[in-house]
């Protein structure tokens, strides 16, 4: 049999397509069979109280134990920020409520943002790698910086802000004196965000930020433990959620 | 074939090497962004979409645009686009590389682009854009390659390449609406969260890339020996004038429901564009200089008289791409992003290198364009 040139590179290209699609092929094959696992019964959750915030004023732990915990690096400049944990006016960070007659200390008062880690989180459905998942066992949502191409999609389908993009080689902008050795740094190019510091619940450890917290402030714990803190919390006080009515079901509730 | 892309004449050679050397400057750049990251570009925190996500949107539009002269030889057998369709199927090929390209470029990690393949991931909507998008691209490559091969050998094509056309017909409007759901599937962002955007983006994407090939006909009949034919280009403008009038008609409905609802939300992202929002006014006059190309270009398109005429009908082509263009491209990424969930509102504009970049991807294009044409030209050339 003869083959022309023109035929061999047009079959090696068709084979090597071919290659190509096995793996999308065997993920669709499965896309409607949901791994089910067993529930563990975990639900983390955080409950901000912002009036016990609010009396520490300029407090900056949280954010501080924060970023030191987890080498965010800081650039000094708006465009480029990263940032896990952060403060927002109350009628940025809760729109939705501001009135032009609201209460003037709530109106003035910077509200403790981060991660809602939503039931339903958009920004890792939209992740075209699977970089960014929510844990089934505990309901965090967690990233792999290894596996993240940065297309920055999950950050357009946040509809909290809260993630952030490594637009520059993050190492140069971390202080030595900051520097965590026991928590990897990013590399330039991925997404991050906070994490419910994961790594420290492994360890037996509350978040960073609700030990920094001198006010007891931030009140971490179990949904799914009917005995725990936090659900007595949510019990007796009035608590809100940021844009409850996207169906996110985000998991950090304030107390205003 | 691809030797007759080898011999040309000198005004040829000098655009190729323009061309050549645009890639080259632009891919300094790139080294340049891909030493430093995306900091380089005017990309910010808040937005963190945009001028090569733009572009990228834009030119799958473009590539989609094939649709237009396919449907109507193929499906109502309307000889007068024979000769045109393969110049719409190479403008396919080389709108989805330019697509790709700037997918590359503005990947924060592109050498792991090919987890997207390792980790495929049906839930999101940009793993099926990247599987249409490159389904497009084999389809377009087929077809040409076998409708071309029995054009030259004078020979009517294997039947069995005729179903394949016709899945291309739908192919390629999944293709716009994919990378609109891409957007209009966020409930993060109310911009773009409207199911319009997905008719809007098939409008425009009939409206420019028609237009681009009306140009690209007018100017072989005057500088080479190929001639679509008066006939084909006329009607190109027939098809250019209905999808530019349903653009302008899907932008009217839309901004209607957006101002008369009066929610907030919705009001504050075209506010940004055609207003100023808190002193952020620099896409204002960027997308009014955009209204007001669509509404010249329609005054001379819908009018036959003017239509008729060729050079009118090459200005109002000009007019649509640009309208498009400057909405699609830019305006219609950069307003979903602005004001920032949090209310913020952020100043975007792409910086030097970031144009520069694009510059170099749109080249490529624009090489590969020129390429397959001259071989196309070369061929049937010597067929006659």
């Amino acid at each position: 049999m003869k083959i022309s040139r023109r035929q061999f590179i047009a079959t090696s290209g068709l084979a090597s397509l071919g290659l190509m699609l096995d793996k999308p092929a065997k993920a669709l094959a499965k896309a409607d069979l949901p791994q089910k696992r067993p529930l563990v019964g975990k639900r983390w959750a955080m409950v901000v109280d912002l009036k016990k915030c609010h009396e520490q004023e300029n407090c900056t732990k949280c954010i501080e134990a924060c970023h030191h915990e987890h080498n965010v690096p800081d650039f000094d400049n708006p465009k480029d920020e990263i940032k896990w944990v952060w403060k927002e006016g109350f009628e940025h960070a809760f729109h939705e409520q501001d009135n032009p007659f609201l209460n003037e200390e709530l109106k003035h008062s910077p509200t403790l943002l981060m991660c809602n880690h939503c039931d339903e989180p958009p920004c890792t459905h939209v992740c075209p790698t699977k970089a960014t998942w929510k844990r089934e066992e505990d309901g965090i949502v967690m990233m792999d910086w290894h596996r993240c191409i940065g297309c920055r999609y999950c950050v357009a389908a946040c509809p909290y802000g809260s993630r952030s993009f490594n637009y520059r080689d993050p190492r140069p902008f971390i202080s030595e004196s900051e520097f965590n050795q026991d928590y990897p740094t990013r590399m330039r190019g991925v997404v991050e965000k906070c994490t419910f510091c994961e790594e420290r619940l492994a360890k037996g450890e509350l978040p960073a930020c609700v030990e920094a917290c001198e006010a007891h402030a931030l009140v971490f714990g179990d949904l799914e433990d009917p005995n725990s803190e936090i659900r007595h919390i949510l019990e007796e006080r009035f608590t809100i959620r940021r844009k409850p009515a996207l169906g996110t079901q985000p998991e950090v509730y304030y107390i205003v | 074939m691809i030797e007759k892309a080898l011999q040309g004449n000198r005004t040829y050679w000098t655009w190729i090497g323009a061309l050549l050397a645009v890639m080259i400057i632009g891919g300094l750049f790139y080294l340049k962004q891909f030493n430093e990251g995306l900091t380089i570009t005017g990309l910010s925190r808040d937005v963190t979409w945009g001028f090569y996500i733009a572009q990228f949107t834009f030119m799958v539009g473009v590539a989609a645009s094939a649709v237009m002269v396919v449907l109507p030889y193929y499906l109502h057998n309307y000889k007068a686009f024979g000769k045109l369709t393969i110049l719409g199927e190479f403008i396919a090929i080389a709108s989805v590389i330019v697509c790709m390209g700037f997918i590359f470029v503005d990947m924060g990690q592109p050498f792991r682009i090919l987890n997207v393949f390792l980790h495929p991931s049906p839930q999101s909507l940009m793993f099926w854009d990247t599987v249409v998008v490159f389904g497009y691209l084999m389809l377009n490559v087929v077809i040409s390659r076998v409708t071309f091969s029995a054009e030259r050998k004078g020979i009517a094509p294997p039947k069995w390449i005729k179903p394949i056309i016709y899945l291309s017909i739908p192919w390629a409007v999944s293709i716009h609406t994919v990378t609109a759901f891409l957007y209009s599937g966020l409930a993060a962002r109310p911009f773009w969260m409207t199911a319009i955007l997905g008719p809007r983006f098939l409008a425009t994407a009939f409206a420019a890339g028609p237009a681009l090939l009306i140009l690209i006909a007018l100017w072989m009949r005057r500088n080479t020996n190929f001639d679509a034919g008066h006939d084909a280009i006329h009607k190109l403008g027939i098809i250019v004038t209905y999808a530019m009038s349903v653009n302008v008609f899907f932008i009217t409905v839309e901004v209607f429901t957006a101002v008369y609802s009066g929610i907030p939300e919705h009001i504050s992202h075209f506010k940004l564009l055609y207003t100023g929002l808190e002193g952020n006014n620099t896409l204002v006059p960027w997308m009014w200089g955009s209204s007001l190309f669509a509404i010249i270009s329609l005054v001379l398109l819908i009018n036959p008289k003017t239509r008729s005429k060729d050079k009118i009908l090459a200005f109002s082509s000009v007019l649509v791409f640009l309208s498009i263009w400057m909405d699609k491209g830019l305006g219609m990424v950069v307003a979903g992003f602005v004001p920032s969930p949090v209310g913020k509102v952020v100043h975007y504009s792409p910086t030097l290198p970031e144009v520069m970049i694009s510059l170099a991807v749109y080249s490529a294009g624009i090489l590969i364009v020129t390429i397959l044409y001259k071989v196309a030209l070369s061929v049937r050339e010597s067929i006659s």
